[in-house]
Formats: C-alpha cells, sequence, structure tokens
C-alpha cells in the first residue's frame, strides 16, 4: 500500500467566535491548510464533525463546505464518531490515500458550539451517549466522566488536588499556544477553587465549549515531493480505532478504556513500533481523569500509574511522557467535532519542529481521540520523515 | 427545551423502564440489562425476558449541577451506577437520599418516579429510580 503522508497543516484560533459561522471557520482553516500544503486542489473532501445538526441545524457538511471553499464538483462527506470525529476523519482521508483510490485529501475538521445555550449544548454533548438508556435519566456528559473518577480516587488512592495537576499542564503548556483558547497558567488551588459541575468533577477538570476548525492536506510520500520541502512532510505511520460499550454502565470495567487499548495496539503493530518508541502524546483530556485512563489504555504506563506521571512531573515538556504539548482539550479548547484534527494538527507541529512549545528532537508522536465515553476512539501515530 | 418525540418512544420501554425486565441468554444464562438481540456473553440470539430483583448496591455515584435542557427542575440531583443484585449495573438517578449519604456499596432497591415532563404538549415520563430501602 501506498504510504499516507501530511503535507499541510491549517486552523483557527479556538474560542468563542460569535462572529463567524461553521462554514467561516471551517473553510479559512481548509485554505490555511491548502496553501500550507502549495495546493489549490484536492480530489476529495473528508469533514470530521460531531453534531452539526443539533448546534446549528446543519447537516451535510461535506457539500457545504466543499462548495463554499470553492473545491469544485469533488466527492465530500461527514465523518462522524463523537468526539473522536476529527480523528475518524483523518483515518478515513489516509484511507483513501493508501488505497489508491484519491491522491490528494483534504480533512477538516470543525465544530461550531457557542450558537447554543449552554443547557441545550449539554444535551447536545449527551447525545453521544446511550439516548434510551443514559441521557434518558438526565445524565451530562460531564456526570459521566464523573462516576469513572470518583471510582478511580477511591480504586487507586488518589485526591482531587492529584487530578487536578492534568489541569495545570495544559494550561501551562497552552499558554505558549497562540491559537489556545485559554493561554493563562493555572495552579492546582485555582482547579480546586472553581465550582462543581458534578462532582467530583469541578469547572477546571473539564474542556471548555467552544469553536474552531483544523485541516490536514494528505497524499502519497511520492506525490508529496510535487508540492513542498522534505522538511514539511509527516509521515502517517500507523492508526488504529475500535469502539465500546456506548452504555458505560454495560462496561466490564469502568477504568480502563479497552478501545484505547485495541486502537493504540493496531496503531504500534502498522507503525512498527512499540510504546517506549512515543517522544510526546496528545491524549485526550476532556476531563483531567481521562487523560490519566487515557495514559494507562494506550499501554503508556501500567493501570493505576497514570495520575502518578502527573504527581512526579513526568507529563511536562521536558518529562518523560510529555503530554497535552499545546494545551491539550482542557487549555487549546474542545470544539468536538475538530478536536482530533487539531491534535493531528500540533503533532505536525512538534514533527516538523515548528511548535511553540517543542519537545526536543521529537519524531514519534501519538494522538488519542475519545468519542462518548470511551465508546468510540482512534489512535494514530504521525513519525518525522 | 423543545417538543416531546411521539409517545411510542418511551412506550415501548415500558418493560425495561417500569418493571426492570431485562434479558436472559437461553444459552449461556448471561443475564444483562437492558435487553439486547445477541448475548454480548456468547453471541446467541436465544434471548429471553428476565426480572431483576430490583435491589443494588452503589458503584459510583456524582451529583448533576449542570444538566442537560429538559432536567433543570430537579438539580442537583444524584447519578449514580447502581450493580443489580444479578450482576449487571445500570445508570439511574437516586432519590430520597441526601446527597451527602451517599457511599460506596450503599444498598438501594428500585423504585417507579417521573423521570422528565415536557412542559408544552404535556407528556410524562416515569422509570425507574433507586432509593435506599425503606426499612
Ligand atoms: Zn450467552
Amino acid at each position: 500500500m501506498r504510504k499516507p503522508v501530511i503535507i499541510g497543516v491549517g486552523l483557527t484560533p479556538v474560542g468563542e467566535h460569535w462572529r463567524l459561522g461553521l462554514r467561516d471557520l471551517a473553510v479559512e482553516a481548509l485554505l490555511n491548510a491548502m496553501e500550507d500544503a502549495g495546493i489549490d486542489k484536492v480530489d476529495s473532501l473528508y469533514v470530521g464533525n460531531m453534531a452539526s445538526g443539533s448546534f446549528v441545524e446543519q447537516e451535510n457538511l461535506g457539500a457545504l463546505i466543499a462548495d463554499w471553499a470553492g473545491l469544485g464538483n469533488i466527492p465530500a462527506v461527514k465523518v462522524e464518531a463523537a468526539c473522536a470525529s476529527g480523528g475518524a476523519a483523518v483515518q478515513e482521508g489516509v484511507k483513501a490515500v493508501m488505497s489508491g483510490l484519491e491522491d490528494v485529501v483534504a480533512v477538516v475538521g470543525v465544530e461550531k458550539m457557542t450558537d447554543a445555550w449552554p443547557s441545550d449544548a449539554t444535551r447536545y454533548l449527551a447525545y453521544a451517549a446511550d439516548a434510551e438508556w443514559e441521557l434518558f435519566h438526565g445524565v451530562s456528559f460531564v456526570a459521566l466522566n464523573a462516576l469513572a473518577m470518583r471510582l478511580y480516587m477511591k480504586e487507586y488512592g488518589y485526591t482531587e488536588e492529584d487530578l487536578a495537576l492534568f489541569a495545570v499542564n495544559a494550561h501551562t503548556n497552552g499558554a505558549k499556544n497562540s491559537y489556545a483558547m485559554f493561554k493563562k497558567p493555572i495552579t492546582v488551588e485555582t482547579v480546586m477553587k472553581s465550582s462543581y459541575v458534578a462532582d467530583p468533577i469541578k469547572l477546571f477538570d473539564a474542556s471548555p465549549i467552544a469553536d474552531g476548525a483544523a485541516a490536514v492536506i494528505i497524499t502519497t510520500e511520492e506525490k508529496a515531493k510535487e508540492f513542498v520541502d522534505k522538511a514539511k512532510i509527516v509521515e502517517v505511520a500507523g492508526m488504529g480505532r475500535a469502539i465500546d460499550t456506548i452504555n458505560l454502565a454495560n462496561r466490564r470495567e469502568f477504568l480502563f478504556l479497552k478501545a484505547a487499548k485495541v486502537a493504540a495496539e493496531r496503531a504500534y503493530k502498522m507503525a512498527g513500533i512499540s510504546v517506549g518508541d512515543i517522544d510526546f502524546f496528545e491524549v485526550h483530556d476532556a476531563f483531567t481523569i481521562m487523560a490519566a485512563l487515557s495514559l494507562e489504555s494506550i499501554g503508556a504506563v501500567e493501570r493505576g500509574k497514570g495520575a502518578m506521571l502527573a504527581k512526579e512531573g513526568q507529563i511536562a515538556i521536558d518529562g518523560d511522557y510529555p503530554i497535552q504539548t499545546l494545551g491539550g482539550l482542557k487549555a487549546r479548547g474542545h470544539p468536538v467535532g475538530a478536536t482530533g484534527v487539531y491534535q493531528t494538527v500540533e503533532a505536525v507541529w512538534q514533527l516538523r519542529g515548528e511548535a511553540p512549545n517543542q519537545v526536543p528532537n521529537a519524531e514519534i508522536g501519538l494522538t488519542q481521540n475519545i468519542g462518548g465515553t470511551g465508546s468510540n476512539i482512534t489512535v494514530t501515530i504521525l513519525r518525522r520523515v | 427545551m423543545g417538543r416531546p418525540m411521539q409517545v411510542s418512544r418511551y412506550w415501548r420501554h415500558f418493560k425495561e423502564k417500569y418493571r426492570l425486565i431485562g434479558g436472559k441468554c437461553k444459552n449461556c444464562g448471561h443475564v444483562h440489562f437492558p435487553k439486547r438481540p445477541i448475548c454480548p456473553e456468547c453471541g446467541s440470539q436465544e434471548i429471553e425476558d428476565f426480572q431483576f430483583s430490583g435491589k443494588g448496591k452503589v458503584v459510583s455515584w456524582t451529583i448533576v449541577r449542570n444538566p442537560p435542557s429538559g432536567y433543570e427542575y430537579y438539580k442537583p440531583y444524584p447519578i449514580a451506577l447502581v450493580e443489580l443484585e444479578e450482576g449487571p449495573v445500570v445508570l439511574t438517578q437516586l432519590t430520597d437520599v441526601d446527597p451527602e449519604e451517599i457511599y460506596f456499596g450503599m444498598e438501594v432497591e428500585m423504585v417507579t418516579r417521573k423521570v422528565r415532563e415536557f412542559e408544552e404538549d404535556g407528556i410524562i415520563l416515569y422509570g425507574y429510580k433507586f432509593r435506599p430501602p425503606i426499612k
């Protein structure tokens, strides 16, 4: 099969874009990525988006965005996997290139969340849970994660302060990223003083509701040379994806993301690497507890030790397991269906050596994108060429 | 928030939501909730109704303070994972309990309660909640 590479990245800052709609954000990110890749047309478009129908009453995003970006009569579709929609769209784009069916593919992840009232946004996000058996009972997404956080603290003896360290790390790194929503460092005290959203999850344990779009251009290693210098090329070395029960209560284990384990193992195998080869991890920290569970489930650390990595300072840029190098979902912001593409863009920055918060000599990076309460997970390995 | 769906959307689950009837695999004996067409244990499609006792204990819990629209009326309210006597875990609201009094392993029993009321067109949804048993 053909070797897929990323040759262009583009994005908008994450934030509350009152003046920009979904199409404006998507087109801006897309055109930035095409400019970065030095191209003016693509063979197809994959749009990562979770809930445009609910948030802005717009579906058919393939047509909308390709049309408004002036891409002509190309094939274009929306890819949906809840909050993992962005990661899934990137992987669909990669598959199209690998298969030989398409040579130059654009992927854009976009979500426009601030046009909805907060309590409606809370409802739309809960659509990623099981409507009949979870949302029916009035559960929010935060609450589902809170059930796991309480259990994690009890099972392994951690405190709320311990988990707050993931938020502190994310904000420290986000402060260096001009595209991040929050550019101010915080302390454990900031997290602890914030109010409970769903105990024990506090406001600062959770990622913010936001708008944003990010895009990448994927092609083959062969073809890449026609467009860009070698320094700009990043290989998509491995990828995997898996689901788990949509309903958290039906899970055999509440503190292990089986889908992340399966997805990661597939990605490691395809890339021919082991977890020890990875220089940095962009894991899905929609909530601080998810950062800990993610590190454990992808095999970076044994069960129960995820939060220990944070306590030991190993998740910082100069630690052994740098995570959320540009702020993660927590500080960069989490425009749900766009997040997986933001992670990809940030990993490409690291591997090109262009990151404002550079991991020294980064050669291999991992992005892990979670949809639902761990029910739909993508893992992608990127490697410097 | 919004108009309710057709009543049939809720009515079709009355066995599960009013009476806590789930599924039991005729092949391997695995019991599960809600009832599925295919046994998650052995893949058999021979599934029969199974009546749960309604007794269980709290595995984990949270207090919802920022609910999804449509549930503001109850806030703040406790939600828990409850492990049923027969094994499966259900997600449910806890009722008739002070949030401060919930603890790991707390015994609870199923009761039928109002879960949601739609203001405009007036359907009221009922379903199971769990409470500490009345001694
Ligand atoms: Zn069976």
